[in-house]
């Protein structure tokens, strides 16, 4: 087993610097460059100030030059710093955004989960009944509705005509001042709307999945045994047919590892949280290239780890599929 | 006797100081403690990225970057010159140096004093090589700074240049904090120490900056406590968050302004304020194009485009038609220059002049064969720019052209169309700067490459009035040279000078003592206050 994983690691370098080297080429195809956003345009802004920009950046190299000094100096781990101008290093540029964007993703998700496995099953066992139609409905206007309006929406109804939930933000304005259990007490409240709203609109995919997930595990011939053997319903349904109908779950999960610091724009201009997305759409905007490379390497980097780490786990879980033991 | 010495001394000292019209001490203004108090929240859609004003070019940096630092010069109420760190200036005969006294008593936020050190070290910085700045041009013509002593300083330039004076509204950084130091790797970006009325206290990433009244600032001690800009990138959120008092100023939208607060409960709360803002939205010609070339043609385009219909359409109302580069209400501008007013009947008879007739009867005018169509190309993401290009799209076909809309990312748009030269018509804006300089955007020598004069338009008499204008310290003459050469922008038509639109703002109504000037409202933000019993936010500091 731990060479296996020792193995999978080493193969994840050639892999990591295939996507990166791709990823480099495309970013850099784009029209427009640091430079020019720093200079463009603008009366005020001295004519010598594109040239002395490209310089400064080395921007005026050709790209695969400027890739190897790039992959040099990240096999040191030193991303680089930000070409915007505050010229801050990459690295605490992601720190300062990551916990904002992991805090909220990790709470939606741990939502998500408890809220669509007693969707999916009922809606498995109990098909077609009206609970199955009313929550599929639901469900599917919650993936159907655009993120953003439903967001204002909400922010206009509770926050301004109703004013039970703050509008933006993670903190109230006198946040300094408030005691620990108020602090808390604080972010919770703010995070209401938008956990709130981003786990609505995720339910629908992953309710639906438990759902057909659980329909096969139901028509196996070892759940018509188990109730041949007269087993209760409840045992049938919950110890035989959910375990294996969750199986699937964890690659799922696995998956979702590098959305953990994903973020989406839109929904954090929406409720300005300071997170990942926003930080991503800037660089990308402003052509801030060690940013944008930083944010996929270390994206591509989880995703690499997030198989790896759906595979060892579905080995863990399902005997029948354990590395090196043939079925 | 003594009691007599002192009598003699203090009268002395009141007559000295009664001779010189403007004083060397830092002057105070009146304060009244009782009305110190209170915060004021801005709301900001993008975060400023660098606090030492020279290394940002976002307007949020500036912003925050203007309460913070003094420049030796600033623009006052009515956007003239005036002394700030230096209380007086003077220009030499040859206008190649001009000699600034500084105030005496000027304290840094750390209470090291001001000198004209520091005002030579900003110098310094900002033409060295290794300083990522864009404000540099203005002071590589510089010869060299003196400084003979610790309150005069002495720039003298290779050449006589008017603009100069302007460039010294620039803040100037301390020498004490920044002297061995790589400027990009300075904690000042972060945490910035200034000389002006609002001291940095707190930079949240992302969230907010909040800054703290200065006790010690040289007019005064500013009347809020503390001034905070919170960052909401979303402005449907930010004016939400407006509604429910969280922010107390804001910049709306014409939409938000004409529409969606005109109701009792926004009007009992908020104060709205509409002015000039410093900005143009024009239609500029690309002059190598084979039609519009002809000075007839963009005459007739600017006959056949309702700039009153699109600012009623496309702006509530809220801008003002524009006939020229300059800023109307100061003394750059002049009212006395051909308009065109929407009248298709002469558009046409133009385009016949110039040779332009449809033979074949399908609507669209030829020329030699050629049938008269264009792009109009405008970037993305600016609703009004687009809703202009689909109006005349409208307006122009009356007069038999074809046009087509392009709608591209903004740097692709510069990069691919602008820079290359590869549009026919564009719709973009210009940020009318204090300094009216017209050099960047209308010499010939700014055609081609990256340079501002993008659509290449080349007249030697307009050449001659722009070098005129740079090296005429005399406002009366240099504004008589920028007149003469509105008139001829305006005869030939390069741009369709489309409006000059307004800065919309709104305020909480428990801020006293604001003033709507030609400057805008925030010219005397540090005299504004709050009456003690409407005071919302009580710091403990």
């Amino acid at each position: 087993m731990l060479t296996y994983i020792v193995k999978r690691l080493f193969e994840m370098i050639p892999m990591l610097i295939g996507i990166t080297l791709i990823s480099f080429i495309v970013v850099n195809l784009a029209p427009g460059n640091p430079a020019q956003f720093l200079s463009s345009m603008n009366p005020k802004i001295s004519e010598t100030a594109y040239q002395k920009f490209i310089n400064m950046y080395q921007l005026d190299k050709p790209v695969l030059e400027r890739y190897w000094i790039w992959l040099k100096k990240l096999s040191r781990l030193d991303f680089g710093n930000s070409f915007a101008s505050d010229q801050k290093p990459v690295l605490s540029k992601i720190a300062e955004r990551l916990p904002v964007t992991i805090y909220l993703n990790l709470v939606s998700m741990i939502l998500i989960i408890i809220i669509s496995i007693p969707i999916g099953v009922l809606s498995a066992v109990y098909r077609n009944s009206l609970f199955d139609r009313i929550t599929t409905v639901i469900v599917y206007i919650g993936f159907a509705v655009p993120t953003f309006w439903l967001a204002i929406l909400c922010a206009y109804y509770f926050g301004v005509i109703k004013g039970w939930l703050p509008i933006s933000g993670l903190t109230s304005y006198e946040f300094e001042d408030f005691s620990t259990l108020e602090k808390i007490y604080d972010v919770i409240w703010h995070s209401i709307l938008p956990v709130g709203i981003s786990v609505f609109g995720s339910i629908a995919g992953f309710s639906r999945f438990i759902k057909s997930s659980m329909m096969d595990a139901i028509n196996e011939d070892y759940i018509t045994a188990a109730y041949a053997r007269g087993l209760s319903k409840n045992t049938v349904i919950f110890k035989h047919a959910l375990r294996n109908a969750l199986l699937p779950v964890i690659t799922i999960l696995g998956l979702s590892i590098p959305g953990l610091i994903g973020g989406s724009v839109i929904f954090e201009s929406v409720f300005s949280i300071p997170g990942m997305g926003q930080l991503f759409y800037q660089s990308v905007m402003m052509r801030d290239y060690p940013v944008i490379m930083g944010i996929l390497v270390i994206g591509s980097f989880l995703t690499l780890l997030g198989n790896l780490i759906a595979d060892i786990s579905y080995a863990i879980a399902d005997p029948r599929i354990r590395y090196g033991k043939k079925k | 006797m003594l009691k007599k010495l002192c009598f003699l001394i203090l009268l002395a000292s009141t007559l000295i100081s009664g001779c010189g019209k403007e004083r060397e001490d830092a002057v105070k203004r009146k304060t009244d403690s009782a009305k110190f108090g209170d915060s004021i929240i801005e709301g900001s859609i993008g975060e400023p990225s660098n606090l030492i004003p020279i290394l940002a070019t976002d307007s949020s940096s500036h912003a925050i970057a203007g309460l913070i630092y003094n420049g030796l010069l600033k623009y006052d109420k009515n956007l003239n010159l005036t002394g700030d760190l230096a209380y007086k200036w003077e220009v030499s005969d040859d206008k190649k140096i001009i000699t600034f006294h500084l105030r005496k008593g000027v304290k840094w936020h750390d209470d090291t004093e001001f000198t004209s050190k520091d005002v030579k070290f900003t110098y310094e910085t900002i033409v060295d090589n290794n300083t990522p700045t864009a404000y540099d041009s203005d002071f590589r013509i510089i010869d060299k700074v003196e400084t003979p002593d610790d309150y005069t300083v002495k720039v003298y330039y290779k050449t006589a240049y008017a603009p100069a004076l302007s460039s010294w509204t620039i803040g100037i950084l301390p020498y004490h904090k920044l002297k061995g130091v790589t400027i990009t790797k300075s904690e000042l970006q972060r945490s910035p120490i200034g000389t002006g009325p609002y001291k940095f206290k707190e930079w949240k990433s992302g969230l907010s900056i909040t800054l703290e009244a200065n006790d010690n600032y040289y007019e005064g001690r500013p009347n809020l406590d503390r001034y905070t800009m919170k960052i909401i990138p979303d402005t449907s959120t930010m004016f939400l968050e407006l509604l429910n008092k969280n922010i107390d100023i804001m910049g709306l939208s014409p939409l938000q302004f004409a529409k969606q607060t005109s109701n009792p409960r926004f009007v009992s709360d908020y104060n709205k304020y509409s002015y000039l803002s410093n900005s143009y939205t024009y239609i500029g010609y690309n002059l190598k194009h084979k039609f519009l070339q002809d000075k007839r043609v963009r005459q007739a385009l600017s006959y056949a485009t309702p700039k009153e219909d699109i600012i009623k359409g496309v702006l509530f109302g809220l801008g003002v038609p524009a006939d020229g580069p300059f800023k109307p209400g100061t003394i750059w501008y002049t009212d006395n220059v051909t308009k065109y007013k929407y009248d298709l009947e002469k558009a046409k008879h133009l385009l016949k002049e110039a040779g332009f007739d449809d033979k074949n009867g399908d609507g669209i005018l030829e020329k030699d064969g050629v049938p008269f169509s264009i792009t109009i190309t405008t970037n993305q993401g600016n609703t009004t720019r687009s809703s202009i290009a689909e109006i005349i799209q409208h307006t122009w076909k009356k007069i038999g052209i074809k046009t087509e809309i392009r709608i591209l990312e903004w740097a692709t748009f510069i990069t691919e169309y602008i820079d290359k030269r590869n549009f026919d018509v564009v719709i973009l804006g210009w940020t009318i700067p204090m300094e009216p300089d017209p050099y960047d955007v209308w010499h010939s020598s700014r055609c081609g490459g990256k340079n501002l004069n993008f659509i290449c338009y080349q007249n030697k008499e307009v050449d001659k009035l722009i070098e005129q204008g740079r090296i005429e310290f005399d406002l009366k003459k240099r504004s008589d040279i920028y007149h003469k050469i509105s008139q001829i922008l305006a005869e030939d038509q390069p741009y369709t000078f489309l409006f000059y639109p307004k800065a919309l703002i709104a305020l909480h109504k428990r801020f006293k003592n604001v003033e709507e000037a030609p400057a805008g409202i925030m010219h005397n933000f540090i005299d504004w206050y709050v009456e003690k019993d409407q005071r919302r936010y009580k710091l403990t500091r």
